[in-house]
């Protein structure tokens, strides 16, 4: 997990960096993850995982819907932000991906009767393969007409549920049933709270794998292609392949995401999986901070926030209804403008920005107590 | 290493900070009663809506009517001292959205019961969740058979009259009046459109000779109205939501295609039909291509202004909902919210949600409709038939006998129901 915008590997006194909120220096040292990539990843998503729990535990019903939401977002949104943010790749067309991804499982579980997990894995899998024919053609193409082509798969992969309604059950959709918590958490277990643990749990997975690969061969590879293709290739990769090999990264994040969507809404229909999604998508990593698994997180947050807010101060304000169901749009557009101008990194940008500054004063008067907050 | 640390702390408190967002936005709760959404002087429900997208024009309309005559209610008390909040979101008629939203109104909102919820392929995703919740699910608003399943669906009514049935009484009269006529049916393809086009089949058979099915987000309808026009129907019978009537009339018009037009009662209400055709043809077209049409009715027509139902409708309207024109879909949400009054009223006074279901399955509603219900223990129908029409000097002229049926194979007979007054129940005071 790296960000586009530190291109810091050369900065010293790498032992000072601490974290946004800062620590007393004794914590500080007790707080030092293990300096393994996997052990640290294994150990961050549990401490994720404790965390998700607790707060799936302590949530009414609404919220754990809310938490779920949060993370199949996060999940697609993970893979997106590899892809634009580390690879160089733009697309508009991962709401399709989802589609792929969402209709897999519905088709899976629903018609097949395949158990969810094995559903959502082969979900996975085919949104992958999708992803290889979709990449091949993407790593011919450059910025605008890259743009475009996976734009041109954005609005046309849902018309084919339309086209082949005994397939793919038309603007109707897929209804799944929802799945059942285990007997064994007891007979009153809250569904939506089921519903949570098994989203967050793909955007756990997604969150390992993706932590791994980026600090690996693999995640330096994608960012040398992306800093430059001419001299990735001088120093001998194959950047069409690695082009390919990120875009079916992230089209494999997409259909999980896709698939927990279907899990947490039971239902795939083609009204999920408009132009708007694809585009809310690629507004949450740049909100986020692009190339950050954290952006990604902040961007989720903000797919989620964003349009109750604006149904909320719609509904305050009492508008018309033309007013109010444009105003998601506008709120994103102002949002997204607020957040160039004032942090081009996005909210995790700005939040390292911050980190920093407190961190300089801090080191001036390091007796200054500092609280916690979140 | 460093970088790594110091993200993955900030990325901590980004949960905690999600958290913490998650949780304000658990926020008002605060009634005193057992049941969700009730307390000694109001009673909260909701609905979910197509404010936007194919399916709002006209159907945006019965929203605010029924909020209109609640309000009106309200200001003579409410029911059994309860005031009557309605709240209604937008679904776009897109189903993804609706369960957003039916969610969003039960678990975050906190609303008693829902009324109205509009159009079958967005109900459709919503009833599991309402039955498994025990949200009384009344009076869907739309004709879909599948609302009609107590055993199943212990919490949910339908409240129109149910497709199979429009599409017999259509059925029976095309039969009996167009005797040896070619018949096209042009639907939409979900359970709406199906459910009609198996009435149809049932009393007409092979005089059907085309049956041509479209998406509602497909806009394009030419190819369906020529096989139509190739098959020599003679008779096209629509069962389309109004945005689809006029594409489709205007689509026919083109081509040349003049068959005897028979269209489901939910898709004609001529002022949204109307200026629907107006819209779609900036200006040159407007209610004279549905001129002659044939339909059923089950309400009177917004245009009688001798009935007393259309009378207090029109005195609300006027009071509370003046924006919008005074037509079917506004007579169709304060008809179908002086029904949910009555259930209320008869639930009693400590209002439970077995209580409401209880209340409408045993019945004996009355009100402005032509015909009965059905609702029983097991029947969760709505209204049991309806009356032919046609659409004359561009409104709706009841010109048929009430008509009662079931939605199965059962015979058609006439209804023996006397008409009731405003004020027979107590209800409102006109």
């Amino acid at each position: 997990m790296s960000t586009m915008g530190t291109k810091t590997p050369a900065q010293p006194a790498a032992t000072e960096l601490a974290a946004s909120p800062p620590k007393a220096p004794d914590k500080r040292r007790a707080l030092r993850l293990p300096q393994q990539t996997l052990a640290r990843n294994l150990l961050l998503a549990a401490i994720f995982g404790v965390i998700l729990y607790l707060l799936s535990e302590s949530f009414s019903s609404f919220n754990n819907l809310r938490l779920a939401t949060i993370a199949y977002y996060f999940t697609a949104l993970a893979g997106l932000t590899v892809l634009t943010g580390l690879n160089g790749q733009i697309s508009l067309g991962h709401g399709a991906l989802m589609a792929v991804g969402a209709y897999a499982t519905a088709i899976l579980v629903g018609r097949t009767g395949l158990p969810l997990g094995a559903a959502l894995v082969a979900a996975t899998a085919i949104t992958a393969v999708v992803g290889i024919a979709v990449g091949a053609a993407a790593s011919r193409l450059r910025g605008p007409y890259l743009a475009g082509a996976t734009l041109a798969f954005a609005i046309g992969l849902p018309g084919l549920a339309d086209k082949y309604p005994s397939a793919f059950g038309g603007e109707n959709g897929l209804s799944v049933n929802p799945p059942t918590p285990p007997a064994s958490l007891g007979l009153d277990f809250p569904l939506e709270r089921w519903e949570a643990w098994i989203a967050c749990l793909c955007a756990l997975i997604v969150f390992v794998i993706l932590a791994n690969l980026l600090r690996s061969r693999v995640g330096r590879a994608f960012r040398a292609v992306r800093d430059d293709e001419v001299a990735a290739q001088l120093a001998g990769l194959n950047v069409a392949r690695i082009q390919v090999l990120a875009f079916v990264v992230s089209a494999a994040c997409a259909g999980l995401g896709g698939g927990a969507l279907v899990v947490v809404t039971q239902l795939a229909a083609p009204g999920a999986f408009d132009l708007s999604l694809s585009l809310a998508l690629l507004t949450g990593i740049v909100l986020g901070g692009l190339g950050s698994l954290g952006g990604a997180l902040w961007g989720a947050l903000a797919l989620v926030y964003l349009p109750q807010w604006s149904d909320d101060i719609a509904h305050s304000l009492s508008l018309s209804n033309n007013v109010q169901s444009n105003l998601p749009l506008a709120l994103y557009g102002i949002v997204l403008i607020v957040v160039i101008v004032a942090a081009p990194r996005g909210i995790q940008g700005a939040l390292h920005g911050l980190t920093r500054i407190t961190r300089t004063r801090l080191r001036n008067n390091p007796a200054t107590p500092n609280e916690e907050g979140a | 290493m460093m970088k790594t640390r110091s993200r993955a702390v900030a990325g901590v408190a980004g949960c905690l900070v999600a958290a913490a967002l998650v949780a304000s936005g658990c926020g008002s709760s605060g009634s005193s009663s057992n049941a969700p959404g009730v307390t000694k002087t109001s009673v909260l429900i909701g609905s979910h809506q197509p404010l936007t997208g194919p399916a709002a024009p006209g159907y945006s309309e019965i929203a605010p009517a029924a909020k209109a005559f609640f309000q009106y209610l309200n200001a003579q008390g409410g029911v059994n001292g309860r005031k009557i909040n309605l709240i209604y979101k937008d679904d776009g008629y897109n189903p993804t959205k609706t369960v957003t939203v039916v969610k969003q109104l039960v678990l975050q909102n906190k609303v008693f019961a829902i009324w109205g919820g509009l159009g079958t392929p967005t109900h459709t995703k919503v009833v599991g969740f309402l039955n498994s919740s025990r949200v009384p699910d009344l009076f869907v608003s739309s004709g879909c058979p599948c609302w009609d399943n107590g055993s199943k669906q212990p919490y949910t009514f339908g409240w129109q009259p149910n497709y199979t049935i429009e599409g017999k009484i259509l059925g029976q009269y095309i039969k009996q009046n167009f005797a040896g006529k070619k018949v096209g049916v042009f639907y939409q393809d979900d359970d709406f459109g199906q459910g009609g086009l198996a009435g149809l089949k049932q009393q007409l058979g092979s005089q059907i000779v085309s049956a041509q099915p479209y998406q509602p987000t497909v806009t394009n309808v030419a190819p369906q109205i020529t096989a139509i026009q190739k098959s020599g129907a003679q008779v096209l019978v629509d069962f389309t939501i109004p945005a689809f009537t006029a594409l489709e009339r205007l689509t026919s018009f083109k081509l040349g295609y003049k068959p005897q037009l028979v269209v489901s009662n939910v898709g004609i209400d001529p002022t949204t039909v109307g200026g629907l055709l107006k819209a779609f043809s900036k200006g040159k077209a407007n209610t004279a291509l549905i001129e002659g049409a044939i339909t059923d009715a089950y309400l009177p027509s917004p245009t009688d202004t001798s009935n007393g139902w259309i009378q207090l409708f029109k005195k609300i309207h006027d009071k509370y909902d003046a924006k919008a024109p005074f037509d079917g879909n506004v007579e169709y949400g304060m008809a179908s919210a002086y029904t949910f009054a009555q259930a209320l009223k008869n639930a009693g006074k400590s209002l439970t949600r077995q209580d409401l279901v209880d209340a409408v399955e045993k019945g004996g509603f009355t009100g402005p409709g032509l015909v009965p219900f059905r609702y029983s223990k097991t029947e969760h129908g709505g209204f049991g038939g309806g009356a032919i029409a046609q659409i004359k000097n561009g409104q709706i002229v009841v010109t048929g006998k009430p008509l009662v049926t079931d939605p199965g194979t059962g015979p058609i007979t006439p209804s023996t129901m006397k008409p009731a007054n405003p004020g027979d129940n107590g209800i409102v005071k006109p």
